[in-house]
């Protein structure tokens, strides 16, 4: 249909449109008019993507010099590609629908892993090591290697694109990453690298949140993107642990006695090539003295070896001399090895800033910070000099290199954590140097200053003013929609107790109780006996998974378990996993029914749909809190109270009940869905955590719910299915949860008069919707 | 001391029956025993009827010997030496071991094949009215019969038979029980074996190896029992027994499964990840997941749990894998799974050896991969209530290319459609429906703005209309033959439709030979018009005749049509064989 949202043209690719759909446009529009950032929670399965991206699009047609280009990142494989699906139906529908269609291109990046296309390279199945091997074929020295010797092999794709990818243009359209690749096949083009260089060009921008949050990678990958972007983190309820991620670091011993052989092969490489040429090393010291900021020839192909400092000062700066000489640099390099050797030798907990451990080295083995900060450029430098095709033993120096960056550039919002053992085993020692990011702020923050508009949206985002202060940032605009719905197609319950009155809860002095474990298999029994088709189970972790399993063996329940379901479960291994998933859903598919046992923030809770028939109950066993014992939580904790004026607990609630969020909300993936979903803990029914749950949840649990035994939750449980396994058609929920076009005028007509008369606040749309 | 002058071959003391003492005689032609005291047989079997003789299982305090006949009743003797078990068991011994030896001798030779054939006629009242009609009556040898027309049938019957699904909690049905003292026993019965068997290929090939030659059948299960099967918190590592090696083996089938993959791009948690963290990054206050708890029992009890339910079920698709593709793509809700992961599955199935092999052969990407990816994404991004998203109209034309092939289930209810009964039942159809009423609704809005001069009929024409309809009108001539079945007596009526049977049975087979393109066909074709003559004569004829008598009005119309059916098939013989003639002359 085409619909006017606030005056702006959109077309939607489909025939009806959900009220809260209409709702989320006019507040993306607000945000885009206003130029600034917004915070959007929207339920899941109301068909976020698809309403996203019509809206942008149509903004960028109507706008072309406010919104230039869309840039859309998404978590997992899956969720790309789906975008990229919408996207393509989006514009097969501009073009039957629309005059004049418009000319845009959109086109997914991946890793080489992904996009290679290379009959050899591509076979690898480890990210890693496609990466080497593409590496190896592609560096520019290998390639000037290739000219004098044709021997050297290089790959064709990759010769094909440069010789005329670069100059050409991709053709108008959206690229899957299966139709890059075929293009790339018809062409003689390598996909990835045609990638890299259509995306400075193409309207629209999908790929994963690392490309724009991960500094190492963002710099060589991101950086010639225009300010009227619009940015939209999807699925980003977890965005602050992946900014964290990307700039910790972690070293222990192993890491050491792999850098320092690394440093003893790189020795004997420079020894070598002195004595044949030393030309090349001279050459490189005078591109040192000249500045780092080379042909950018090299740097294409180089990503790799990218450095993981953000400052622009930094890099325009001169390398200083004392590590400009390849040999002055690896002894300054051994110097600081044997350094963070000391440092691991300890017998009890440090904690120091960053300064303090720079105040220290400068002390103990005169470095100064600023050589540091050089080091992981000056590294792959050399490395590029040494001509060194195969990178994997080089990792760990990589690492080093790139830990004294980080830690000479940040001073606020990191620590630094020398553990010497593990808690469970204090008598071996095994000592790990955490360099831990506290402050996610910091990967976001160029982003945020970088671009006009960016979209942080998610379908669990409670409670919203949590993200602006981690995040560092300030909204224009920050809603939550509701789910408005033909029948309440979601159950959730809150399960205090078992039937023997035994409060039933995952904290630490119960956690172990056998008659709390009983209890949530009675639990599990009871709702395998009543639901049909699929069941998925979330724990707390992956040890509490473990050892619940083995009680329930023990006591009986698998097998009666057995009786009605047959029993799958999240192991630690993604590959095992994955075929247990297979195994799950062919169950569901053949209707034998199956019981899903996973484990919150696994790879699963993060990355599957449960969709209808595949998730009619989710249950979760507990309050998925996080480890709070370890030293490095504790320390962000701290930072975030001083910081950001964050108490402790506010802050592990919300992210415990952010995941188990999470967790049931994979069971709902649309209107015409239904899902039960059960909270199995005794503490889930105070009120600080309830009303942290997503509005949509909330709405529907009702007080009622909230203090249930296992028995009443399987009444009501009964009770309900029979309500929902009616037969449900579009005319049901036509006017209420769906809009025709017509309708959708209608509305907007009224609420407009009501306006005028002054009968209605702005303020009150979106709940009306 | 017997009645008849048979030999005794062996004759034994001290057999109880029905708690009464005498002696068990076994002689040439039957079994017989005799009370103490008493001059008459109390019982007496012929062999011939006995089916079976059964034994009282080892270690049980009573010794018996259990005679089962053919009609189903049964007799026990108990054997009761003063001299102990051990000399109770040498007399049972003796007497099962030389009815082994006679027993066969007196089984009735009864001809299988004779057998099935009278079940199927019994089983089908249509075919054994066929036999009737035209084997008896010399129409059709009976070998002719059993080749040509009852082929088909006795095929479909052969693959009717449904397999039975496995329970996923067979094992945990075997409930243990104490035997009194210090020992447990388990109940196993022939299902649950069969359940053990089907699930576990890796065993059934164990007790095939093992159990006649190298230990007995108890001795099996016994084992069985303490193994990891049965216990899965036992470690299989170390022990030196038979089912540490099937262990290893289900282990391995199911890692060259998990390599496989998991052939679905949504659920493959190994692609999930783009770019994946280098090594030494990431924080660890998140990741308490990555912890390894260390507890090998736990991992391998969940991983056992695991590997036990894709067992169960494989074995049900095993047999449901044909008709997956069937139900491919014709319901959305249904789920995208559709016919390939289901042969994936199946594959893997078979052996350690096999499946690495395939696992190789998968490795090379298989074509049609990014196809089936998008599908399932348009998949995904489909809401049902949205509306159809557009641009699955490629994935659409392929699904129709698949339908094409038009393979009814129930040809019946094909040539018929739908009855009423099914049509409200499917939902799919009530919706069609509903867009067809919304759709008629909108249609008839329309008419009432049309004149009257444009009304569709003249009210003359209409009457015409009827009036023809009406009995006796010219478009109702046909109606006459059908009224004239109530004139047609009921024993007439039956043998009619015999005679219909049996003509079309015939026919079909006739006209199934054109066009003859072998000399078999040739031959056939020959065969079958002597057969259909052969029929006009004993059956058509004589029938016509009689009628022709006793209900004369109607005479040669009630044939009229099956005249007619022979006389095209003779055309057809007679224009063949012309044709034939010209062309070898």
């Amino acid at each position: 249909m085409k619909l006017s949202v606030d005056g702006l043209l959109v077309y939607f690719p489909y025939e009806y449109i959900y009220p809260e759909q209409y709702a989320y446009m006019l507040e993306l529009k607000r945000s885009l008019d206003a130029k600034g950032h917004c915070l959007l929670e929207m339920p899941s399965g109301t068909g976020k993507t698809a309403t996203l991206l019509s809206l942008i699009v149509a903004y960028m047609i109507e706008h072309p010099e406010t919104i230039r280009k869309l840039i859309y990142c998404s978590r997992t494989v899956p969720e790309i590609e789906k975008v990229i699906a919408e996207l393509q139906n989006l514009m097969v529908y501009y073009e039957r629908h629309s005059d004049n269609p418009p000319a845009m291109t959109g086109l997914v990046l991946s890793s080489r892993k992904n996009m290679c296309i290379h009959p050899e390279v591509s076979k690898e199945r480890e990210g890693k090591a496609v990466d080497g091997k593409c590496y190896g074929l592609t560096a520019s020295y290998v390639r000037d290697r290739h000219e004098m010797d044709a021997e050297t092999p290089i790959c064709q794709y990759f010769e094909g694109f440069s010789l005329e990818g670069k100059e050409a243009a991709l053709p108008v359209g959206i690229y899957s990453i299966d139709d890059m690749k075929e293009f790339g096949r018809s062409r003689n083009w390598c996909p990835y690298f045609m990638a890299r260089h259509a995306i400075a060009h193409a309207h629209i921008v999908v790929y994963s949140y690392h490309y724009l949050l991960d500094p190492k990678i963002a710099q060589v990958v991101s950086k010639e993107m225009s300010r009227e972007s619009c940015v939209v983190f999807d699925e980003a309820h977890n965005i602050d642990n992946v900014c964290i991620d990307s700039m910790s670091v972690k070293i222990n011993r192993r890491t050491v006695e792999r850098s320092t052989n690394a440093l003893n092969q790189l020795t004997k490489l420079v020894q070598e090539i002195r004595e044949e040429d030393t030309n090349r090393l001279n050459e490189e010291y005078q591109r040192m003295v000249q500045g780092l900021k080379d042909a950018t020839v090299q740097r294409d192909t180089d990503m790799i070896l990218a450095n993981p400092v953000l400052p622009n000062d930094v890099l325009t700066e001169v390398v200083p001399g004392n590590i400009r000489n390849a040999d002055h640099f690896l002894s300054f390099l051994r110097r600081f090895i044997e350094y963070i050797k000391t440092r691991l030798r300890v017998h009890h907990v440090v904690q120091e800033s960053s300064a303090g451990f720079l105040k220290d080295i400068s002390s103990k083995i005169c470095i100064e910070r600023k050589p540091l900060r050089f080091c992981a450029e000056r590294l792959s430098s050399l490395l590029r000099t040494l001509e060194i095709t195969d990178l994997t033993e080089f990792g760990a120096l990589t690492l080093i290199t790139h830990f004294a960056t980080l830690v000479s550039t940040y001073t606020k919002g990191f620590t630094i954590i020398i553990e010497p053992f593990d808690d469970k085993t204090p008598t071996v020692s095994n000592p790990i140097l955490y360099f831990s990011c506290m402050d996610s702020s910091i990967a976001m923050a160029p982003v945020f200053s970088r671009f006009q508009t960016v979209v942080i949206t998610s379908g669990t985002l409670s409670p919203m003013d949590m993200y602006p202060k981690i995040l560092d940032f300030d909204p224009v605009v920050m809603s939550s929609f509701t789910m408005t719905l033909a029948r309440p197609c979601l159950l959730p319950m809150i399960v205090s107790k078992g039937n023997d009155q035994v409060a039933i809860s995952s904290k630490f002095e119960t956690r172990e109780d056998t008659a709390v474990i009983r209890n949530y298999g009675q639990l599990l029994v009871e709702v395998a006996k009543t639901v049909p088709d699929g069941v998925v189970c979330f724990f707390t972790s992956y040890l509490y998974l473990e050892s619940v399993v083995a009680s329930w063996y023990d006591q009986g329940i698998v097998d009666t378990l057995l009786r009605y379901k047959l029993l799958f479960i999240e192991t630690q291994d993604n590959a095992e996993t994955s075929y247990a998933l297979m195994n799950y859903v062919k169950a569901c598919d053949c209707g034998r029914g199956a019981v899903l046992l996973a484990v919150a923030r696994g790879k699963v809770s993060e990355g599957v749909d449960f969709d209808h028939h595949y998730g009619r109950a989710v249950l979760m066993f507990g309050i998925p809190y996080v480890y709070t014992q370890s030293r490095i939580l504790k320390a962000r904790l701290d930072y975030l109270r001083d910081q950001f004026q964050i108490r402790e607990n506010d802050f592990l609630t919300f992210d415990a009940m952010r995941h188990a969020a999470q967790c049931v909300g994979r069971a709902l993936r649309g209107k015409t869905d239904y899902g039960i979903m059960i909270f199995a803990d005794k503490r889930f029914s105070r009120q600080d955590k309830r009303s942290r749950l997503p509005k949509w949840i909330q709405e529907h649990l009702v007080d009622s719910f909230c203090n249930l035994s296992t028995e009443e939750a399987v009444q009501l449980a009964r009770r309900w299915l029979r309500r929902m396994a009616q037969p449900f058609t579009r005319e049901d929920q036509l006017g209420i949860s769906l809009l025709t076009l017509a309708q959708l005028e209608t509305m907007e007509h009224e609420k407009l008069e009501r306006q005028a008369q002054g009968k209605e606040g702005v303020g009150g749309e979106v709940q009306e919707l | 001391m017997t009645t008849s002058s048979e030999d005794v071959l062996l004759q034994m003391g001290e057999v109880r029956y029905k708690k009464g003492d005498g002696t068990l005689y076994v002689m040439n032609e039957r079994l017989a025993w005799m009370a103490e005291h008493r001059d008459t047989v109390t019982v007496s079997h012929r062999y011939a009827d006995i089916k079976t003789q059964k034994i009282s299982p080892e270690g049980k305090p009573k010794v018996q010997l259990q005679v089962v006949l053919h009609d189903g009743n049964t007799s026990t003797f108990h054997f009761v030496n003063r001299q102990g078990t051990p000399a109770m068991l040498a007399d049972r011994d003796k007497v099962k071991e030389l009815l082994q030896q006679l027993l066969p001798n007196f089984k009735r030779k009864v001809d299988k094949d004779l057998e099935d054939k009278n079940r199927i006629l019994v089983e089908n009242p249509n075919l054994l009215q066929l036999y009737k009609d035209l084997v008896i009556t010399k129409v059709l040898t009976s070998d002719e019969f059993w080749n040509t027309h009852v082929k088909d049938h006795a095929l479909k019957k052969l693959f009717k038979n449904q397999e039975i699904g496995v329970s996923g909690a067979f094992l945990a049905d075997i409930k243990p029980q104490t035997d009194g003292c210090n020992g447990l026993k388990y109940n196993l019965t022939a299902d649950v074996i069969h359940c053990i068997f089907k699930t576990y290929p890796a065993v059934k090939r164990k007790h095939a190896e093992n159990v006649p030659s190298k230990m007995p059948e108890s001795e099996f299960w016994t084992k069985f029992f303490q193994s990891h099967y049965f216990h899965r918190d036992r470690l299989t590592a170390g022990t030196k027994d038979i089912f540490t090696e099937c262990g290893k083996i289900d282990d391995h089938a199911l890692k060259a499964a998990v390599q496989q993959g998991a052939g679905d791009p949504l659920l493959d948690l190994k692609k999930f990840e783009d770019v994946p963290l280098e090594e030494g990054f990431g924080s660890v206050s998140g990741d308490r997941n990555v912890v390894n708890s260390g507890n090998i029992v736990h991992q391998n009890m969940i991983k056992r749990f695991n590997q036990h339910s894709i067992m169960v079920l494989k074995t049900c698709t095993n047999v449901r894998a044909p008709a997956a593709g069937a139900t491919n793509g014709s319901d959305v809700a249904n789920g995208p799974l559709g016919a390939s992961a289901y042969t994936n599955g199946k594959s893997s199935s078979s052996g350690a050896s096999t499946s690495k092999h395939q696992a190789t052969e998968s490795v090379q990407k298989n074509p049609d991969e990014p196809q089936l990816k998008k599908q399932r994404l348009i998949e995904k991004i489909h809401y049902s209530d949205l509306g159809d998203p557009i641009i699955d109209v490629d994935a659409m034309d392929r699904d129709t290319m698949k339908m094409a092939q038009l393979d009814p289930s129930k040809v019946e209810r094909y040539l018929n459609g739908p009855t009423q009964h099914h049509m409200y039942d499917n939902q799919n159809d009530l919706l069609n429906l509903d867009d067809c009423q919304y759709k008629l609704i909108r249609n008839s809005e329309n008419w009432l703005n049309r004149n009257a001069s444009r009304s569709v009929i003249t009210s003359k024409a209409a009457v015409n209309a009827l009036g023809e309809l009406s009995p006796g009108g010219i478009l109702m001539r046909g109606f006459q033959e059908q009224s004239a079945g109530q004139l047609v007596p009921s024993d007439y009526h039956r043998e009619l439709r015999h005679l219909y049977l049996s003509l079309l049975e015939l026919l079909k087979h006739f006209w199934k030979c054109f066009p003859p393109t072998t000399d078999e066909r040739e031959a056939k074709i020959q065969r079958m018009h002597e057969t259909l003559q052969r029929f006009k004569m004993a059956k058509l004829q004589p029938f016509e005749n009689r009628a022709m008598h006793e209900i004369s009005p109607l005479r040669t119309s009630l044939t009229h049509h099956m005249n007619k059916l022979l006389r095209t098939s003779n055309t057809k013989y007679v224009t063949w064989k012309d044709r034939k003639l010209r062309n070898n002359r």
